[in-house]
Order: structure tokens, then sequence, then C-alpha cells
């Protein structure tokens, strides 16, 4: 059997910078997995990896089984929310067909019939439907980032990859999205970078612990020394739905990213 | 002025510049504006006025010399901005002034008087040439159908590029045909407004129609819109008190742009 994601040594280095050292990761179908690590630990890069955006130096990344270029409908991509002008003259309905331009460029291109029924489906899944015509600017946090996630799943992908999916929302969006995504877990594989872990990770299957390198993947337990070696500092992992807090002092220096 | 335009070939020409500069500006300005490409636009303008030179010193049309300069100045920054990531304003300036020295430099080898290059910097819509006019529509035209065609691949590059990546698409060929057109708007502009106050003319109508609706085909419509205004207003006070044209285009365009913000504001 193949993995969903599958990651052979894989390096990335910015300039001199090692920004991933040899990671290896299976990631099996229908796993929801939480990468964590903190900020500058390269949790982005590995996301652009499988997506495609960034060539690695050296490894090999398969999807299914196959190479990234041959699987590119089968992921569903959602970035942060962090990353958008909220002030764009789009509707979130627009937002959301933008899943449907994919492979070649067409001109005069219209979005068929089928893609808004499509993507109207999926904002109705997601309770979103009444906002179809308002301005993105015009919704909370939380709705825009379940916007984003609509339009990762208007693709009607195999794997959806979300990066910080609750770096800018409050405490209930955040527990919302995870119900969410645990629901969506039901149909494919998820994939999730947060630096926030402590918060969610009862609802992951399995966690991978990246700072450059990656130091621990398998089940969602963790011991201290793994967290130690990740985050520079020790981290109160057990304590599952609690906000991530720190046990004791550590130096100022060395977990500075 | 009705009567000028019907009966004047120069008068015929300022009218037919002033509706393709508004159509220009108001479909490349609206994206320049929501794609926060503003300064690098500016850059490409003023990397142009090399090429003016070169026209001169080599005795060909100077706007020829400017559109190669622009398409080639263009090029070049989107393939460095790629290479060295975000930050591109120091290279921004760096082809900002380069282009200006190398026209001057060029001018001041042309043999002869040195040639007025005032109408180049500043604008002046009642010399605009008949073979200016046909230049301008050309590119107008290959502007529109660029646009339209592909319009629901560019709102989506504008809104989020890295995603159109992911799903296949070659956002790099988009952006390459983008600064293109970048280079095309700047050229048709020159003739109305000049080097100098192109920018503006970009900025101020889609900037003032954004405050008036959220969709993005109305933003570009209404900058078309407002764009001939202002250029109509240019081009009568010109016409009647012998103001330069491309300094009142401005000036109306920046004065109903801050009424509009006065009065619209946006902090709902």
């Amino acid at each position: 059997m193949s993995y969903a994601v599958e990651l052979k040594d894989v390096s990335v280095k910015y300039g001199n910078l090692d920004a991933l050292k040899n990671i290896s990761l299976q990631v099996a179908e229908g796993s929801f997995l939480g990468v964590i690590g903190p900020n500058g630990g390269g949790k982005t890069t590995l996301l652009k990896v499988i997506l495609g955006l960034i060539e690695p130096t050296t490894g090999d990344i398969k999807i299914f089984g196959h190479p990234l270029d041959q699987a590119v409908d089968k992921i569903g991509y959602v970035p942060q929310i962090s990353n958008f002008d909220r002030n764009f003259p789009i509707s979130v309905l627009d937002v959301v067909l933008m899943a449907r331009l994919g492979g070649r460029v067409r001109f005069f291109h219209q979005y068929k019939k089928e893609d808004i029924e499509k993507a109207e489906a999926v904002l109705e899944q997601l309770n979103l439907l009444q906002l179809k015509d308002r301005q993105i600017g015009k919704l909370s946090g939380g709705q825009l980032q379940r916007v984003l996630i609509a339009r990762g799943l208007t693709v009607e992908p195999e794997i959806l990859l979300l990066d910080e999916p609750t770096a800018n929302v409050d405490a209930s969006s955040t527990s919302q999205i995870y119900q969410l995504l645990k629901e969506l877990n039901k149909e494919k594989t998820i994939i999730v970078v947060t630096h926030d872990m402590a918060a969610v990770s009862s609802y992951f299957d399995s966690l991978a612990c990246l700072n450059e390198k990656l130091y621990h993947h398998g089940d969602k337990q963790l011991d201290q020394h793994t967290t130690e070696q990740v985050f520079g500092c020790p981290v109160d992992l057990i304590a599952h739905g609690h906000p991530h807090h720190v046990f004791e002092p550590h130096g100022e220096g060395e977990n500075d990213d | 002025m009705i009567d000028a335009i019907l009966n004047y070939q120069f008068m015929q020409n300022a009218f037919f510049a002033a509706v393709l500069a508004s159509i220009a500006c108001g479909l490349i300005g609206t994206i320049i504006v929501e794609k926060k490409l503003v300064m690098l636009s500016g850059g490409i303008a003023h990397t142009s006025f090399g090429g003016i030179g070169l026209g001169y010193l080599l005795n060909i049309e100077p706007i020829y010399g400017a559109f190669a300069f622009a398409v080639a100045a263009s090029l070049a920054i989107a393939s460095i901005r790629r290479k060295i990531g975000t930050g591109s304003d120091t290279l921004i300036g760096m082809f900002w002034s380069l282009g200006m020295s190398l026209g001057v430099l060029f001018i001041g080898f042309t043999p002869g008087y040195p040639p007025d290059i005032s109408s180049y910097l500043f604008g002046d819509i009642l010399t605009v040439r008949r073979v200016d006019v046909w230049l301008m529509a050309a590119l107008t035209i290959f502007m529109i159908t660029a646009i339209s065609s592909l319009f629901n691949y560019w709102k989506a590059y504008l809104f989020d590029e890295e995603f159109l990546q992911v799903l296949g698409v070659k956002s790099n060929l988009l952006e390459n045909f983008l600064f293109i057109m970048i280079a095309i708007a700047i050229v048709i502009l020159i003739r109305v407004v000049g080097i100098v106050l192109v920018i503006a003319l970009l900025t101020a109508p889609p900037a003032a129609a954004r405050l008036y609706t959220d969709d993005l085909k109305k933003i570009m419509g209404l900058a078309v819109i407002l764009g001939l205004v202002f250029s109509f207003s240019g081009l009568t006070f010109s016409y009647y008190y012998d103001l330069p044209s491309g300094a009142v285009i401005i000036i109306t365009a920046a004065i109903f742009y801050f009424g509009s913000v006065a009065v619209k504001g946006r902090n709902d």
C-alpha cells in the first residue's frame, strides 16, 4: 500500500541555512496528523514542499505513490489567513470558486453551473452559504478561516493541508474548526501545521515534531525529552485541552526564533 | 470644444487619446492598486525615459524606445524580484533612477539642439498625433482582450497566486504577462500625462472607485468612467485656458480621490 504522503530524506536550504534536514515522513491514508514545532522551525516550508511550491534541495516526495505533478488535484491547501489582504474586493463565493480553476489556463473561462453548485454545496456543508455574497473583509477571522477550508475542499481533494488554521481566531472558533476537521477526517487525510499544539493535540491521531529535523513521528504521546529537543524548552504536552504552558524558567536566548 | 473635436484633427486625436488612456488606467490601474504594484509601476514608467532618450539618439520614434525599455524593465524587475524575494523597493528605486539617467545621457549624446522632452515627462494631450492614437488603440484592444478573456484567472491571481500555483496553474506566466501589460499601459498613458505623472492616473481612479464598490469588475468599470471624467477635465482646461493638460488631469483626480475619502471614509 502506498502512503497518502511520503517524504524521503527531504532537505531544503535557503542559501546556507538549513530549513529542513533529511526529513522522512509517512502519512497513512485517513490519518489526522498534527505537525508541531516552534516558529521558524520549518513547518511552513514542509507544507510548501508537499504542495510543490518549494523545490527540495534533495529528497523525494510522493503523493499516493505518485510524483507531485501528477497529484495536484489530490491536495487541498488551506493557507494562513494572515497572508491575505482582507480588503481585497472578492466575495466568499468567488474565493471558493477559485478551487475550480485547476489545470490548464483556458481563455474566456466561465465557471460552469456544476462548479457553482459544488462550491455552494461545500459552503452549505460548512454553514457558510448565507455569507456567499459577502466581501471577505466583512467576515470574522473564524468565518474567513472556514471559507478557506471550503475552498480547499472544493478542489475535491483526498488530502487536506492546513497552515496554522487557528492562528488568528478566538478560542471558540478554534474548537469549532477542529471539530469540523475531525468530521472531515472521516473521509480525508488531514495534515495540520501549527505551533499551538497543546490546545488542540487531543484532536490529532498522530503528531510529528519539527524543528529543522523531524524529531518524533507516530502516536501522539510525546515525552518531555522530545519536546525539549524540539522547542528548546520544556513544554507541558500532557494536559490535553489546556493551553500550552511552560514548566520551568528557561534561557531567553535558546528559544529565540 | 465639441465643435473643435468635430473639426480639428488635433482635437480628435486628443479626444481618442483621453478615451484610450481612461480604459488603460481603469483596467491596469485596478490591478496595480489591488496587487500593490504602484511603486513598481512607477519604476517601470521612469525606466522608459531611457528609451525615449535612446529614441532621440538613434533617430527613431521615442515612444517605441519607451515601449522597449518599459517591457525590458518590467520583465527584468519581475525576474530579479523572484530571485531576491520580497523587498523589491530597492530594486525598483535602482531601475527608477537608472532609466532616468540613461535617458538624460542619451539625450546629451544626441547631436544638435536638445529636443523638448517636457511633453514626455508631463504629457500634453493636445500634441498627440494620429500615429500615437493608432498605437494606443492597438495596445488598448490587446489589453482589453487579455484581461477579459482571462478574468477569472486574474482575479484569483490577484487574491492568492500561491493557491493558483498549487492548483497547477502557471502563475509565473500570469505575472510576466501582467508586467508586460503594465509596460503597455504606461506607454499608452505617457502621451497623455507623461512619465512623471503616470502613477497618479493609474492609481487615483481605481482607488477612488474602490470606495464605492466591493466588486472587482465594477471597480474596473467605475475607474474607467472616472478616468474619462478626469481626462476630459484636463482636455477642457488645456483647450480653453491653455493649462498643461497632464497636470490638470492629475490635480482633478487627486481632488476627487481625497474628496471621496473624506466623504466615504472606510472606517466601517
